[in-house]
């Protein structure tokens, strides 16, 4: 217990950021006078106390003298109206709280005792006079409820002792042990227990839901019916984890009607990659695909790079800034624990939410009760997280977009990616091989468990409902991981100290030893070994539960002193917790009894078979019958402008793109800071090689016509790569499929549709896939502000990810214009294809011609641009994508700052022609002494629009259209994230 | 100490001066490979060592001759930039580290280096008096910025001989160098600004954002200590050691494509790493 608790606060003397600070809580509609920021420090010890002479050893050391003062135990002198104190709730990770303990430690030369800590806190002074009901919805801005506690006091309140010390230490007192679920009960309650879960036998309250269905149950009853016995709740728990939709892909894995008897997955996406593969032969890039955390291509003969992108939406609904951050951090361990450790080198993200400006209120309860938070607050929290994950792990983020759409305002989608780089061999070892050995330690290295994250993989299973566990909610630790991934990528794997390695992501201990237990054919783990953050978890919990920045290592017993020697000296904590078998079965002990012990045959494929069923839906709106704009100046600004297509630049520039030193071409480009749809980077020092990277998603598509969605967001994703002069025979594809009530046939049908185009695109494009991902129930069931039930559905959503191998950094292109007087082709066809268009979505209609590919010419296009970017032709290269060739000019134009003069055909009116947003499409420009040979490489498919030069950007048709200054469309262009 | 990029020390010609680096690594430090290849690049090799392993006594600073504190999120920040690993080299190196200072050897510290340094006192050590007499305040933007900036020479120095110019990009959230007035006089006096943010033409910025990044006093990007041998600076040199790592690359090439110059390998930000080596050789 902390009988000792001291409270020191730091403030700045003069803080810079207070302007900025004060302005940003202004724009969200606080109007405070001013806002200055105290850290706190609360010293809980049980054991020792400190002196008054240590306490302000203590606080010069957490604090920097030449800017700050401090105070120990007495209140900070301010001039205020309010004070607002935020801190963390029990349990939350503090990782300020942590570096402060480990400097008082090294300082006083103390250890302190378990129970003992520092708890970080942050104490707002407020200027102005508001009323209390304003400054509790400021205190909810400046916190979450989930995972912050708020405390409030007037200037009177706050007296001379200020604020009072508060210990936010977890407490739970009773020892737990392994329970009994009696699974002979009626199938209504197999179904309740399915969906709410275990009742506890000691407070009678349900533990979460397991998402396991009544078939599933049924299947889990035979089978322990089989054994005669009881299953355990930490079997049930364990059963659910891995039978989880987060984990098995249940819909992909799943029959499908009558003419998908294997499932989507290997029917299109699989099948796609293994007959690409087959077709290229020799040149096949691939090296790992689906098997590994994530997916492998051949980077040159020495080294491979992998990739991977998750999703992390409903942690992320709940706390914007911990869910981005452990989403972030995550998937940097599927790199960590590819093959036997890849060198995280890039991380991508991706973020749908609603519009920031939209005033949406929803409820995850009645009457007004948990109030889902606002775009604005989600936006914020999830571009800190991302950023705060790569930018503390030395992991450069060159890629990533924000899509908005209100239909995201229920569930963000919050997608994270990380690519990495690992030689093939070291020593003779394969590093893209593993294989835990009977006989070998099973070694939990990094964090230790505690309730964080329990029923993390069901719950994401679930459409968000008021039911929603906040054990659900974790803040990642990115410090804790760069330890000790440096230690294992950069040390411990070529010194050959483990055989095997995977994260614990989804499930935790039960999902990552059960599945390295695969390799060796058995697992036996003691829970009583796993270390704790706090004593009082049940067994099953420590099993399943989700506490990030931890790694399992297969390791040979004569390493494992070598190994944990390494990893004490880079103070990373590792366990020895049980050891891999070759029993065929998952055993987990503790308290001296047998918890669990299954047999891996049907923990992994004892899960019932299921057959979906889909019902077509046929989609019909009207074309609209728009009459002709008066006039487009306007128009194209207001284009420009269009959230979809205007800069984010305020999210990449908080992102650290040039670490590791391989920047090559960046989040934006030109001296006008254009954002490109692909970047490019080098991942080994030395090599001339580069590895290019692009997204695409077109969510407005998907319900017109979800078949050609899936063509859409392939091709754009690969022909963002192909603009920086990328072959396209050297790239590959990662899937991630964010659906929404997928227990609906309709729904089902239009996913169905998607694969199918996946694999018609992605053959006929010739790019495998590598490594895909999906999240099938982003729907949000809630309230309104009336109390009426809402349900809001993210619109089905495939984002489809890209990388590609340039052969030589030095012939890449970019997307500006360059020089005055070069020549400006469009190449590539433009169809009246404006069906979920910007234009359309612009004049409020929906439309119904999706664009569709020809895939077969734009193959053809892709390979005769990378030759003439391959033979220095081209001087800038942009894809046209969202917005039409009317954006994608004006774009490249703005990033060269240059203007333009150019004549646009009439086959089809104008501003359908500039708006439409047929695929397969490149601007480019090309000095006017490679005019014949450029002509002669691309064909009949350069058209020559006009040239470079001026600062207007002016284009005709019969008549001049319009005549816009660069400067007034780049103030179009950057002006409504101007704020942020 | 396993190095993922392959070294190009050995390009022909390319041969390294006897002198080591020691490159200080752990706890969130992060650019100590870049830092390394800088290095190597320019002549130099070195060895990136976990600080532990130092303050457990497995490797000796006076075995080397330049110490780089690299850039980095040691300890995510927390404290203060830089703070939390300051306590732990002052708490457990300190004797280590002023007989290294002592000796004829050079310090460098970028980003959160600089940070540790100017925690340390290392800079701007007005009499080898070793006292926390600047800061590296939060920005001014109240958050980390990634962007290129151009930065030229204040001083005549080991560090900047012969520079006219870096452009490389800056990567922090506390970069904003703030210090009382008497300190500023101070080290003004005693020549120790290294470097200045500017704009693109080389004048002054003015303390406008975006050229001065962070609001730093002055627009000072870079110090050194009264003797010249520390160095601490906010900009990554080692992060653009290439032709293609610049901002503006593509529009330069292309330039010098039409004009027929031949397209360079190396940065203008090598200058820096040269000048290291040079002042050993």
């Amino acid at each position: 217990m902390a009988s000792f608790v001291h409270r020191i606060e730091v403030h700045y003397k003069k803080d810079p950021r207070l302007k900025i600070r004060t302005d940003r809580i202004r724009s969200l509609g606080f109007l405070i006078d001013e806002l200055q920021l105290t850290d706190v420090y609360t010293i809980a010890t049980g054991s020792r106390d400190f002196t008054r002479d240590e306490l302000h050893g203590i606080g010069a050391r957490l604090s920097n003298p030449v800017v700050q003062e401090f105070v120990v135990d007495e209140a900070t002198t301010a001039f205020f109206d309010y004070a607002i104190e935020v801190g963390f709730l029990p349990g939350v990770t503090d990782n300020v709280g942590t570096t402060a303990r480990q400097t008082i430690e090294d300082y006083l030369r103390v250890t302190f005792s378990e129970g003992d800590a520092v708890y970080s806190s942050q104490l707002y002074f407020v200027r102005g006079h508001l009323p209390p009901e304003t400054i509790r919805r400021l205190g909810d801005t400046l916190a979450n409820p989930l995972v912050n506690r708020v405390i409030i006091k007037t200037r009177q309140e706050y007296g001379d002792r200020g604020m009072d010390r508060v210990v936010p230490r977890v407490q739970l007192h009773e020892m737990r042990s392994v329970g009994l679920v009696d699974l002979e009960i009626p199938d209504e309650d197999l179904v309740r227990l399915g969906k709410e879960g275990i009742v506890d036998p000691k407070t009678g309250v349900r533990r979460g839901p397991l998402a396991l269905d009544l078939a599933q149950l049924h299947a889990i009853r035979e089978y322990f019916n089989g054994l005669l016995r009881w299953p355990t709740d930490v079997e049930i728990e364990s059963l659910a984890q891995t039978w989880s939709e987060h984990c098995k892909h249940t819909i992909f894995a799943s029959a499908m009607d009558d003419d998908v008897p294997k499932g989507l997955y290997k029917t299109f996406i699989q099948a796609a990659t293994n007959e690409i593969r087959k077709e290229k032969g020799d040149s096949d890039i691939c090296v790992t695909v689906f098997t590994d955390n994530s997916g492998a291509i051949v980077f040159d003969d020495e080294f491979l790079v992998t990739h991977k992108v998750e999703t992390h939406n409903s942690p992320s609904a709940l706390d914007p800034f911990g869910g981005a951050l452990t989403g972030i951090v995550g998937v940097n361990r599927d790199t960590i624990g590819f093959g036997l450790g890849a060198k995280p080198c890039m991380n991508v993200y991706g973020f749908c939410v609603g519009d920031p400006a939209a005033d949406i209120k929803l409820f995850r309860g009645k009457d007004r009760k948990n109030p889902v938070l606002s775009p604005r607050q989600i936006l914020d929290g999830v571009v800190r997280g991302v950023g705060v994950g790569g930018n503390c792990s030395g992991i450069p983020t060159p890629q990533g977009f924000c899509y908005f759409d209100n239909r995201y305002a229920g569930k963000p989608l919050v997608f994270a990616g990380t690519v990495g780089v690992m030689p093939k061999e070291t020593n003779g070892v394969r590093l893209y091989e593993k294989k835990a050995e009977p006989g070998d330690l099973v070694v939990m290295v990094g964090g230790r468990v505690g309730k964080d994250g329990i029923h993390g993989a069901t719950f994401s299973s679930e459409a968000l409902d008021p039911a929603s566990p906040v054990t659900a909610v974790q803040i990642g630790d990115p410090i804790t991981q760069k330890k000790f991934s440096d230690v294992l990528v950069k040390e411990a794997r070529d010194l050959g100290l483990y055989r095997s390695i995977t994260d614990n992501g989804a499930g935790g201990l039960s999902c990552s030893v059960a599945e390295m237990a695969k390799e060796s054919n058995g697992c036996r783990v003691d829970l009583d070994k796993v270390p704790l953050k706090y004593p009082g978890m049940a067994p099953w919990e420590i099993w399943i539960s989700e506490s990030q920045e931890r790694m399992t290592l297969a390791v040979p017993p004569e390493k494992i002193d070598e190994l944990m020697d390494l990893l004490k000296r880079r103070e990373v904590e590792a366990t020895v917790i049980g050891e891999f078998t070759g029993t065929g079965r998952c055993i987990v002990e503790c308290q001296g009894i047998v918890a669990m012990d299954v047999e891996l045959a049907f923990l992994h494929d004892g899960l019932p078979k299921k057959i979906l069923k889909t019902t077509p839906v046929n989609v019909d709106n009207p074309e609209p019958d728009l009459p002709y704009p008066a006039r487009l100046d306007d128009l194209v600004p207001a284009m420009l402008g269009r959230k979809n297509i205007c800069s984010t630049e305020f999210v990449t520039i908080q992102y650290d793109h040039a670490v590791q030193g391989g920047h090559v071409l960046g989040p934006v480009q030109g001296k006008g800071r254009v954002q490109a749809q692909a970047t490019l980077t080098k991942v080994v020092l030395g090599s001339g090689k580069g590895v290019g990277l692009s997204q695409a998603l077109f969510p407005t598509y998907t319900e017109i016509d979800p078949y050609r969605m899936a063509g859409a967001c392939i091709d754009t994703a690969i022909r963002g790569l192909v603009a920086l002069g990328i072959s396209p025979e050297e790239i590959a594809l990662l899937d991630n499929f964010c659906w929404c009530s997928s227990d609906e046939p309709e729904r089902l049908w239009q996913l169905k549709r998607v694969a199918q185009g996946c694999y018609d695109y992605a053959k006929a494009l010739g790019t495998p896939f590598i490594s895909g991902k999906d999240s099938m129930f982003n729907d949000f069931a809630g309230y309104d502000a009336e109390n009426n039930r809402v349900k809001i559905s993210v619109p089905p959503t495939l984002l489809i990810s890209s990388i590609g191998i340039h052969a030589d950094v030095l012939k890449a292109v970019s997307i500006d214009a360059k020089i005055s007087g070069d020549l400006v082709y469009v190449i590539g066809e433009t169809a009246e294809e404006l069906g979920g268009s910007e234009y359309f979505a612009h004049l409020g209609y929906t439309g119904n011609t999706v664009p569709k590919l020809d895939a077969g010419a734009a193959k053809a296009r892709y390979l005769r641009l990378y030759d003439a970017i391959f033979h220095e032709m081209v001087a800038s290269a942009f894809p046209v994508s969202r917005g039409g060739l009317g954006v994608a000019l004006a774009k490249v134009a703005i990033a060269g700052r240059l203007g333009m003069d150019l004549t646009i055909p009439s086959v089809i009116r104008p501003d359908y022609f500039l708006f439409s947003e047929s695929l397969g499409r490149f601007v480019v420009t090309v000095a006017p002494d490679h005019k014949r040979e450029f002509e002669r490489i691309i064909g009949a498919d350069a058209l020559l629009l006009g040239k470079v030069g001026g600062n207007r950007l002016r284009i005709t048709g019969r008549t001049l259209l319009f005549e816009l200054e660069i400067s007034k469309l780049e103030a179009a262009y950057k002006a409504p994230f101007g704020g942020f | 100490m396993a190095v993922i990029c392959p070294a190009d020390g050995g390009k022909p010609g390319h041969s390294l001066i006897p002198e080591k680096a020691f490159i200080m690594s752990g706890y969130g430090i992060n650019s100590e490979m870049e830092t390394q290849e800088a290095l190597l690049r320019a002549g130099m090799a070195s060895d990136i060592v976990h600080i532990n392993d130092l303050i457990a006594g497995r490797q000796r600073l006076s075995d080397y001759r330049l110490l780089v504190f690299p850039g980095g999120f040691s300890y995510g920040d927390d404290t203060g930039a830089g703070n939390a690993y300051a306590n732990r080299v002052r708490n457990n190196l300190w004797d280590d580290l002023l007989e290294f200072l002592d000796g004829d050897n050079l310090v460098l510290g970028i980003c959160n280096g600089f940070q540790i340094l100017a925690n340390l006192g290392l800079v701007p050590a007005f009499d080898k008096n070793y006292s926390r007499d600047i800061a590296l305040m939060p920005n001014r933007g109240g958050r980390l910025e990634c962007r290129f900036v151009t930065i030229r020479p204040v001083a005549e120095s080991i560090w900047t001989h012969g520079i006219s110019k870096l452009r490389c990009p800056v990567s922090h959230g506390e970069g904003n160098l703030s210090c009382s007035p008497e300190t500023l006089q101070h080290i003004k006096k005693h020549r120790q600004i290294a470097f200045t943010y500017c704009r693109e033409d080389l004048s002054p910025a003015g303390g406008e954002y975006p050229f001065n990044p962070n609001g730093s006093v002055e627009d000072i990007a870079g110090i050194t200590s009264t003797d010249g041998k520390v160095l601490g600076m906010m900009p990554h040199p080692e992060r653009a050691m290439e032709f293609t790592n610049l901002y503006d690359w593509p529009l330069v090439r292309e330039q010098q494509r039409r004009s027929g110059e031949r397209i360079p390998e190396e940065s203008l930000n090598m200058a820096i790493f040269h000048n290291i080596v040079g002042y050993f050789a």
